[in-house]
């Protein structure tokens, strides 16, 4: 039953740039790839470690720029910018997880947001590299081998291959020893640690793939909208990724990437149906029902009402097995 | 393979809450720590474990210091505690606590991880058996797939002590482990600790319930005021006139 779930969802996926072949579905469906990536990657640090990062979108943007960067003016192809912007996002997790290592809660976030913000300063302020708020126009589409990845469905391809990547790594670690570890400091550290885990190695681990993760978001966003802005560091960006791993249920593998898709698509959705100011009443109430109705996500809740679990337990269960 | 405190001193601010404490703990001995509340019990255990920084002293394991080390670093030699509010992972079902204390007994390393390697699934599975192995032993096999929180609280007291055998003990330290239990989870909380000592296993315990302290006791350490007034056989500090005192008040003949 499961595996002709699954099997019908990959069957799905695969094929729907044959019966979607409209374009803006395609858009959609690219857009909500590239947050997918995004809400797994934080997910990690949210979910399964247990700290929230605000200054997601750093990651993000740092992933974005470089590669933009490097096509542009180094002129090097897309394979190997994408590698460049998974390792240089990854060094700046590796960065913000030994900063943040004595702080937990209200002051990692704060170190996040503040990393988020100077970042943003820089892309702004260092208008040789940068070109400042004018941003980067132009960035090449990819190639893979002799062909060009530059129509919808091709892109839809590389997107999707990319989210496949980011949930195998995500599943494989979250269902490891050292998934184990990330949940143990969540649940209870100094408990983790009298069990030996080492928080330092596991925090850092989970901000540098964490992070390394957002980075690949950010190629794929940069390589598929062609133009790179400071308005990749934007608060919204990680303000939609929080939205997106707690409304589908954090802590959880197919969560992030159930909100990810519910959260692009009905923004969309909502715009055929009504003015902008209705959208965002409609955003907002939803949320809110959300919250209030399956604090727990969508997906928890699912899982729960199918098992005959209903009240397990307060906050998410990580599937560790 | 003694677990040895010396001088060991530990103040907050002004407040000195050990002040020279020395003991050793003698392989394979159970060993308690009694006091009155104050009296720096736990202060110690937390010395010991590497959750305080002592002011002063030295604390060896097997003669290689402990004192600096993190408190993972000290579990990885084999030393690992309790705690005396119940410590455990709430929203994981018992196999998956006991499965995550694990973590020193397993070895796969990231990227053994990412690519996915057989042996990690051999690894896993020989886990798993360790893990039912070990809630069985403390008695909670009938609990496996429940939620830690969910469990009444003499039980979630015996899935942080499964977590800690998980951990694979060679001093295991356990703070107040009948404490808020019923008589009949103390005597088998008593029962427990026994078997694990036969097992090997070099046990220091802080626990407030004397006739629990006297039944299962090889030594025991009397703290007041953050030093030890006594050491000796539970029928030696049971007739110390200090320990009396120290309990009692002056002027009172034994209990």
């Amino acid at each position: 039953m499961r595996a002709l779930g699954r099997g019908l969802l990959a069957a799905a996926l695969v094929t729907l740039p044959l019966w979607l072949a409209d374009p803006y579905y395609l858009h959609v469906a690219i857009m909500a790839g590239i947050f997918g990536v995004l809400a797994l990657s934080l997910n990690l640090l949210l979910g399964y470690a247990g700290q929230l990062s605000l200054g997601h979108a750093a990651f993000f943007g740092i992933g974005a720029y470089t590669s933009a960067l490097l096509t542009l003016k180094c002129l090097w192809s897309f394979w190997p910018a994408l590698a460049a912007a998974i390792a240089l996002a990854a060094a700046a997790g590796w960065l913000i997880g030994r900063l943040a290592l004595k702080l937990r809660g209200a002051y990692f976030v704060l170190v996040t947001i503040s990393f988020a913000g100077v970042i943003s300063l820089v892309s702004v302020n260092w208008i040789e590299l940068t070109n400042g708020p004018l941003g980067l126009p132009g960035v090449p589409a990819p190639d893979l081998g002799p062909w060009s990845l530059r129509t919808k469905p091709a892109y839809y391809y590389l997107v999707l291959s990319g989210v496949a990547l980011s949930y195998a790594v995500c599943r494989r670690l979250v269902r490891s020893r050292i998934g184990r570890a990330f949940v143990a400091l969540r649940e209870n550290e100094p408990l983790a640690e009298s069990i030996g885990v080492d928080v330092t190695h596991y925090l850092v681990l989970a901000a540098v793939v964490s992070a390394a993760m957002a980075g690949l978001g950010g190629s794929l966003y940069a390589h598929y909208t062609r133009f790179v802005s400071p308005e990749v560091f934007l608060f919204t960006y990680t303000v939609t990724m929080v939205i997106m791993v707690i409304a589908g249920g954090k802590g959880t593998l197919a969560g992030p990437l159930v909100g990810a898709v519910l959260f692009t698509v009905l923004p969309e959705a909502l715009r055929a149906a009504a003015s902008w100011q209705w959208q965002m009443l409609a955003y907002g109430l939803l949320l809110v029902l959300l919250v209030f109705f399956l604090p727990r996500g969508i997906v928890p809740q699912i899982v729960a009402s199918f098992s005959g679990h209903p009240r397990s337990a307060p906050g998410s269960r990580a599937p560790l097995r | 393979m003694t677990l040895s405190v010396s001088d060991l001193a530990v103040s907050f601010g002004g407040v000195t809450a050990l002040d020279g404490v020395s003991f050793a703990v003698r392989p394979g001995s159970i060993t308690s720590v009694i006091g009155p509340n104050g009296a720096g019990k736990t202060t110690a255990f937390n010395a010991i474990t590497g959750y305080l920084r002592p002011t002063g002293g030295r604390i060896t394991y097997d003669g290689a210091a402990l004192s600096g080390l993190r408190p993972s670093a000290i579990a990885r030699r084999g030393i690992v505690r309790t705690f005396q509010r119940t410590s455990i992972f709430p929203s994981l079902s018992v196999a998956d606590n006991v499965l995550t204390g694990l973590h020193l007994r397993s070895t796969a390393g990231f990227f053994d991880v990412l690519a996915g390697r057989r042996r990690l699934t051999a690894e896993e599975s020989s886990l798993a058996a360790d893990a039912d192995g070990i809630i069985a032993f403390v008695g909670l096999g009938h609990r496996h797939d429940e939620i830690a929180s969910a469990l009444p609280y003499g039980e979630q007291r015996l899935v942080e002590l499964a977590l800690a055998l998980a951990a694979r003990p060679r001093v295991l330290l356990l703070d107040e482990p009948g404490a808020g239990m019923t008589g009949v989870e103390k005597t088998v909380v008593s029962e427990l600790i026994r078997k694990v000592r036969e097992q090997g296993v070099t046990i220091l315990l802080v626990e407030h319930d004397m006739r629990m302290v006297m039944g299962i006791s090889d030594t025991v350490i009397v703290l007041n005021h953050g030093r030890v007034i006594a050491e000796g056989t539970p029928g030696e500090i049971q007739a110390h006139p200090d320990v009396i005192r120290a309990y009692l008040g002056a002027q009172h003949g034994p209990a």
